[in-house]
């Protein structure tokens, strides 16, 4: 283990996170009228109607497909009466799949971000980089699936790869155990922390407000003027109204 | 019950001559801006036509607005909140930029820029999506004044109900303008849409706006609006809709669009509703039986027990005065004449419309008849240009009763005015025939022929104890000068992220560096962007002259 580990295994993944929950706080704070899907459907919807779904659900599987590998620890499947060969099998068939629709929406919105005028106009600086580092997240990660498990002979990372990623959380982290991993799986993490650091600077922090609230709120929201100052900043100690 | 105010708004059509100016006035007023090119929260439509966007009444098409399911319980058109989340990556019904039009603005600098040449030069329509070259070939009010009439009124989703009764040939052809702004539903579609729960209803008077800082964009609103008056900023990427100009209404003014109406067809005042029985009657069975429905759920403000209620739930008592001095309330009540618009999408709107009935005047002197006598009024009312099939489409969910009465009390009014007019005696009969009084007719004929400022608008101030926090009081907090950046465009994010600097703050500075300022031409204290609107002479902004050297000339 040697100082570069440290770096990208401990120092790495702390900065990144740090800057993750940090930069989300204060964007909320700063930023709410900026906080938005800036969607573009009004421009163009025949392709965002393929692409879209096909990115958003594919990339929902395989969030669900991370939390499975990354966070459920092996023990806990074995424990339950999942085999090792199982997971194996369910995961790379599963992953490869949410992987390939999520590849594929993405490249067609890009193509329709590039192709269609308006779409590209509206296009930032911003979501270009955005862009390239979920590209380059999601190329590696299906890359170092494929490579791993369909080429290669397979690679279970949930001895090496998941524990590491636990102990980011129990603050006692282990670059041992990342350092030995496949290279396409060490870049495809430390891609993934890039993207986690330029995340809440990003138009992705529409994630972070998905709405699922509306599933039971009531239909019809009322609120009141008073609920909160209609002016432009909270009304100062003495200045509450009188009533 | 549990009382609740609502702002409502009624338009007298006989009175309106299609000027565009409400719809003008409040694009100066609120869409004046890039990505709002295309967003008129008040548009007027010729009737028959396509409206805007684009045959939005279409609800086969469209899915806005509510109907029932199997049990007969209110559901949103456009399918349930499971639904919703699903399609929220895509969804389905949301109008393109082509359903509107596509926003253009002129190449004037080709007038200034072009070389010396034979034939004079043209500004050429640019599109302001793509800043292409682009082709108008649609509008807000393309077909205006049935321009294009054969070929586009056809089109109208109101019109195909009733196509048998309707001749479009020149000669047979009618129309009458129908303004719109946002309904400010009862039970609205729009904010029952909303995932994210951004879009509120005003508890004190029943504003339905748009809480920006929570919108995300996920569009459900624009679909789930039948009236298609919640528009998406494609720039900020939020959605954007008629706010009955809160902040005039506030401190007692009318809004832009009713101020500056030249024809005074305008009223606002106030309802009292009751707020538990609005879904119940939402959901009546018979599309038919909406109207009244509606009108059921509107409370009496002179009924003590109503009184004694709205004290309960908090309503101030200059606000109960003025429910009972409300215009609405007497057109839709005491005069009835006042009639909803669509109230087949159950989303109980909240700004009515008085039928037109000039055209059939006009047809009955064309004929030699005496076009006001309250007899031939009447028969003629059926033999309408505008036909009743029509505008009981629009105002009644197709029942020609409601409007018939409205129609013969109008017709009634203008004979029994017209004999008071011309010195002859009152004629009660004609009155009588209407199921209304004499009195009940002048007094109608003050509101709507007379229609002076303080009758047709009666609007409650909010209240001074609510003072410090109306939009805009500078005393919030300490100096509120200490705001960082500057307005307009440039944030991190793009377009006009960040806190906005407040309107008070923005003048403030705009005063001071025109007073302390030397340099005429110099403008590189302006803030954000300028244009020729908010340009007050000074300086020479970026994009509002052509590039031709000017400084290195003089």
């Amino acid at each position: 283990m040697n100082a570069l580990d440290v770096v990208l295994w401990v120092v790495a993944p702390y900065v990144a996170l740090t800057v993750f929950v940090l930069g989300h706080v204060w964007r909320y704070r700063y930023d709410k009228f900026g906080w938005t899907t800036r969607s573009s459907q009004m421009y163009e919807s025949r392709l965002l109607r393929i692409g879209s779904p096909l990115f958003h659900f594919g990339i929902l599987v395989v969030l669900l497909g991370h939390i499975g590998g990354l966070v459920i620890p092996k023990s806990w499947t074995e424990a339950v009466g999942v085999s090792e060969h199982t997971y194996h099998i369910v995961a790379v068939v599963l992953g490869t799949i949410a992987g390939v629709a999520t590849l594929g929406g993405l490249a067609i919105l890009v193509y329709r971000r590039r192709t269609v005028g308006p779409v590209f106009t509206a296009t930032t600086r911003n979501d270009k980089l955005m862009y390239a580092v979920l590209a380059v997240t999601i190329v590696l990660g299906l890359a170092a699936t494929v490579m791993a498990n369909i080429v290669g002979g397979g690679y279970d990372y949930r001895t090496t790869i998941s524990p590491w990623f636990r102990s980011i959380f129990y603050f006692q982290p282990d670059p041992a155990l990342m350092a030995g991993a496949p290279l396409l799986f060490q870049l495809h993490a430390l891609s993934a922390l890039v993207l986690f650091a330029v995340w809440p600077f990003t138009r992705l922090v529409h994630m972070l407000t998905a709405p699922v609230g509306y599933l039971t709120r009531p239909y019809v929201v009322y609120r009141s003027r008073d609920d909160q100052p209609t002016g432009s900043r909270a009304p100062r100690r003495g200045w509450e109204p009188s009533r | 019950m549990r009382v609740m105010a609502q702002l409502a708004m009624v338009m007298n059509l006989d009175k309106c001559i299609g000027c565009h100016t409400c719809s003008v006035t409040c694009k100066q007023a609120w869409t004046n801006r890039a990505g709002t090119e295309y967003v008129w929260f008040n548009n007027v439509e010729t009737r028959p036509g396509q409206g805007y966007p684009r045959t939005y009444q279409d609800q086969d098409k469209w899915k806005g607005g509510w109907e029932l399911n199997s049990r007969g319980r209110l559901k949103l058109k456009a399918g349930g909140r499971l639904k919703k989340l699903f399609s929220i990556f895509a969804n389905p019904l949301m109008p393109s930029i082509q359903d509107y039009y596509e926003p253009w603005t002129y190449d004037y600098d080709r007038l200034f820029s072009a070389p010396m040449q034979a034939d004079t030069p043209v500004a050429r329509p640019r599109s302001l999506i793509t800043g292409e070259p682009t082709k108008i070939s649609w509008s807000a009010n393309w077909d205006d004044n049935l321009a294009g009439g054969p070929e586009l009124a056809p089109a109208d989703p109101v019109l195909r109900k009733v196509s048998d009764q309707v001749k479009l040939d020149f000669e047979n052809a009618f129309m009458f303008y129908l303004p719109r702004i946002c309904e400010h539903c009862l039970n609205p579609s729009c904010a029952s849409s909303c995932p994210s729960g951004a879009i509120y209803k005003r508890s004190e008077d029943g504003i339905v706006l748009v809480d920006q800082d929570r919108c995300r964009g996920w569009r459900m609103c624009v679909t789930g609006c039948p009236y298609k008056k919640v528009y998406f900023n494609h720039r900020t990427g939020k959605a954007e809709k008629c706010t009955f100009c809160f902040p005039r209404v506030e401190v007692g003014l009318p809004t832009v669009c009713s101020e500056t109406c030249v024809g005074r067809l305008r009223y606002i005042g106030l309802i009292l509703y009751d707020a538990d029985r609005v879904t119940e009657a939402a959901s009546v069975t018979d599309e038919k039986e909406l109207l009244e429905a509606q009108k059921s759920v509107m409370l009496d403000p002179h009924d003590p027990a109503v009184i004694e209620a709205a004290r309960a739930a908090g309503i101030p008592d200059d606000w109960l005065e003025a429910a009972r001095r409300s215009p609405i309330h007497k057109l839709i009540f005491e005069f009835g004449v006042a009639l909803p618009l669509h109230p087949e999408y159950r989303t109980m709107p909240m700004v009515w419309y008085i039928p037109p009935l000039s055209p059939v005047v006009d047809v009955l002197s064309g004929t030699g008849h005496d076009g006001e006598d309250a007899g031939n009024l009447f028969g003629a009312i059926d033999a309408l240009r505008i036909p009743i099939g029509y505008l009981a489409e629009l105002f009644t969910a197709g029942d020609p009763e409601p409007v018939r009465a409205v129609l013969r009390r109008l017709a009634a009014m203008r004979s029994y005015m017209r004999r008071l007019n011309l010195g002859q005696e009152a004629d009660e009969s004609i009155a009588e025939a209407v199921g209304m009084t004499g009195q009940n007719i002048r007094d109608m004929h003050r509101l709507l022929a007379i229609a002076a400022y303080d009758e047709r608008y009666v609007i409650p101030k909010a209240h001074a104890e609510q003072g410090a926090q109306l939009e805009e009081l500078a005393l919030g907090s300490g100096c509120s000068l200490d705001y960082e950046g500057g307005p307009g465009m440039g944030g991190p994010f793009g377009e006009a992220s960040g806190t906005p600097a407040p309107i008070a703050v923005e003048n403030f500075h705009a005063l001071k560096e025109r007073q302390r300022g030397d340099d005429l031409d110099d403008a590189s204290e302006l803030r954000g962007r300028v244009n020729l609107l908010n340009w007050d002479g000074k300086g020479t902004p970026d994009g509002l002259f052509p590039k031709n050297g000017k400084k290195e000339e003089s």
